[in-house]
């Protein structure tokens, strides 16, 4: 199976990699970058876990071949916080909130829910909601979630 | 899996045409790369239609249609406020599709390809009276999107031969259409039935409607009965009767772990009087959704 070099930006670095055409943009992610932050829950689309920005746009990256990525640019979890280790607000309200327990959706629905901030800095607890809907989480229950990516809101409204 | 990226659509239906094995095109992949993990369609070749220019515009036409380019994911049809308020149903039911992350890939074009016979953005354009540039070896051709879903997973479609864009008719004085389905969850599920209303109005009296069902059949359907019980009527109580049952007598479900037949043909008689009530609203300028007229 020949291999295929793709070129492309991740959290505004340049890289390459080769990729089988059939690896996803999660394998490649995880595989030939050793970004391991975006999670593979299910590779079909339903839970979230590998949510990362192609182009701005939110999308699951278990649904996007590792070839698609020519060109474009990506944002994972691993750029969130600032290059000195500071936390994005909403990294520090999940903890605050213990909007997490075994982590495993975290960095899925913490790309997820910034895309949403970004798109509507003041959403309704409805919209919170229906925005995650593909962001699947076992342990939490989702109520400190939601309280959660509200108090950030509420914290990025302010600074700005 | 040789991997594809052709500049033009020509280009992409040579490639489609010369292979031998499985092919599939790539738009938006929510359908193609849950089928290529699962390892139900392993593609010999794949065309991903991407790279294509223009295939990620919406423009609205001289005549007041529009053409949606064969990328447009369902979050962009959404985020075009001109086409929301004229074809609000289309646009919802293709924002039915999957979660915030399948919105961000899933196209009109996948959904109608892929040939589900619940895809939630069918309906609508079948009801819209939409038509597809197809392109394919023998040069171009429009088909309307109701002939094109042959069964489930099946199109007619000829071999080598791809969509380059759907295309809306103008929207017209007092028109209104819209879409819902039924699910037993409120998000992220597969429609049990589905049906879109697309009607006209002169004054408060109807006089075109077309109303497709979806899920309820191997195809997507357009029932002629059912449009027929409602033009000519001012959407009174026994239209809507008439329109339900129009509705179920057209429904020719099976049953699966999602519905029986008899549910699903209920369903499809209730769903067709709520989705002709907000039509009928939207088309008289009342965009209040499901308020009794
Ligand atoms: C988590 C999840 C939830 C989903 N929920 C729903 C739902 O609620 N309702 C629903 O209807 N669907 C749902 N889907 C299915 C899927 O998202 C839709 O069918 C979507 O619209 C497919 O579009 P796509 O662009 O991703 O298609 P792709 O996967 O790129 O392609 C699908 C098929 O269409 C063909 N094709 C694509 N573009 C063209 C073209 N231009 N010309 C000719 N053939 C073409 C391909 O060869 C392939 O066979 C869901 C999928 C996932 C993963
Ligand atoms: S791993 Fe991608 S959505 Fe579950
Ligand atoms: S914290 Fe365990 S899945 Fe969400």
């Amino acid at each position: 199976m020949s291999k295929i070099h793709v070129t492309t930006t991740v959290n505004g670095d340049a890289v390459d990699f080769l990729a089988d055409p059939r690896e996803t943009l999660l394998d490649c992610l995880r595989d030939h970058l050793g970004l391991t932050g975006s999670k593979e829950g299910c590779g079909t689309g339903d839970c979230g876990a590998c949510s990362v920005r192609l182009d701005g746009v939110l999308v699951s990256s278990c649904l996007v071949l590792g070839v698609e990525a020519e060109g474009r640019s990506i944002e994972t979890i691993e750029g969130m916080a600032s290059p000195d280790g500071t936390l994005h607000p909403l990294q520090r309200k999940f903890i605050e909130h213990a909007a997490l327990q075994c982590g495993f959706c975290t960095p899925g629905i913490l790309v997820a829910a910034k895309a949403l901030l970004e798109e509507n800095p003041d959403p309704s607890e409805s919209e919170i909601r229906y925005w995650l809907a593909g962001n699947l989480c076992r342990c939490t229950g989702y109520d400190k979630i939601i309280r959660a990516v509200q108090d950030a809101a509420a914290e990025l409204r302010g600074a700005a | 899996m040789r991997y594809h990226s052709p500049l033009t659509f020509e280009a992409a239906s040579r490639v489609a045409a010369g292979a031998s094995g499985v092919t599939r095109f790539l738009a938006g992949g929510t359908d193609v790369l849950v089928q290529l993990r699962a390892g139900s369609v392993t593609p010999d070749d794949l065309i991903d239609l991407k790279r294509i220019p223009g295939v990620g515009s919406i423009t609205r036409e001289g005549d007041g249609g529009w053409t949606i380019g064969a990328a447009v994911s369902g979050a962009a049809l959404g985020a075009t406020p001109g086409l929301v308020s004229d074809w609000p149903g289309v646009v919802e039911g293709m924002g039915l599709v999957g979660s915030t992350q399948v919105q961000g890939r899933a196209t009109l074009a996948g959904n109608l390809c892929n040939g589900s016979p619940a895809a939630d953005g069918v309906p609508g354009l079948v009801a819209a009276g939409a038509t597809a540039t197809v392109v394919g070896p023998e040069g171009r051709r429009r088909m309307a999107i109701a002939d094109i879903p042959a069964g489930p997973g099946r199109t007619a479609l000829q071999p080598g031969e791809v969509i380059a864009a759907i295309h809306l008719p103008a929207r017209g004085a007092q028109g209104g259409d819209a879409y819902e389905r039924f699910i037993p969850r409120t998000e992220m599920d597969i429609a049990v039935v589905g049906c879109a209303v697309n009607l006209r109005l002169d004054g408060d009296t109807i006089v075109e409607a077309r109303v497709a069902l979806g899920a309820v059949a191997p195809t997507v359907l357009l029932v002629e009965a059912c449009a027929q019980a409602i033009v000519g009527t001012r959407l009174d109580e026994a239209a809507l009767d008439a329109l339900a049952a129009a509705a179920r007598a057209a429904a020719k479900p099976i049953s699966d772990k999602r519905g029986t037949a008899e549910f699903r043909t209920h369903v499809a008689g209730v769903l067709a009087r709520r989705v002709a009530v907000t039509a009928y609203n939207r088309a008289k300028g009342n965009r209040a959704k499901g308020a009794a007229q």
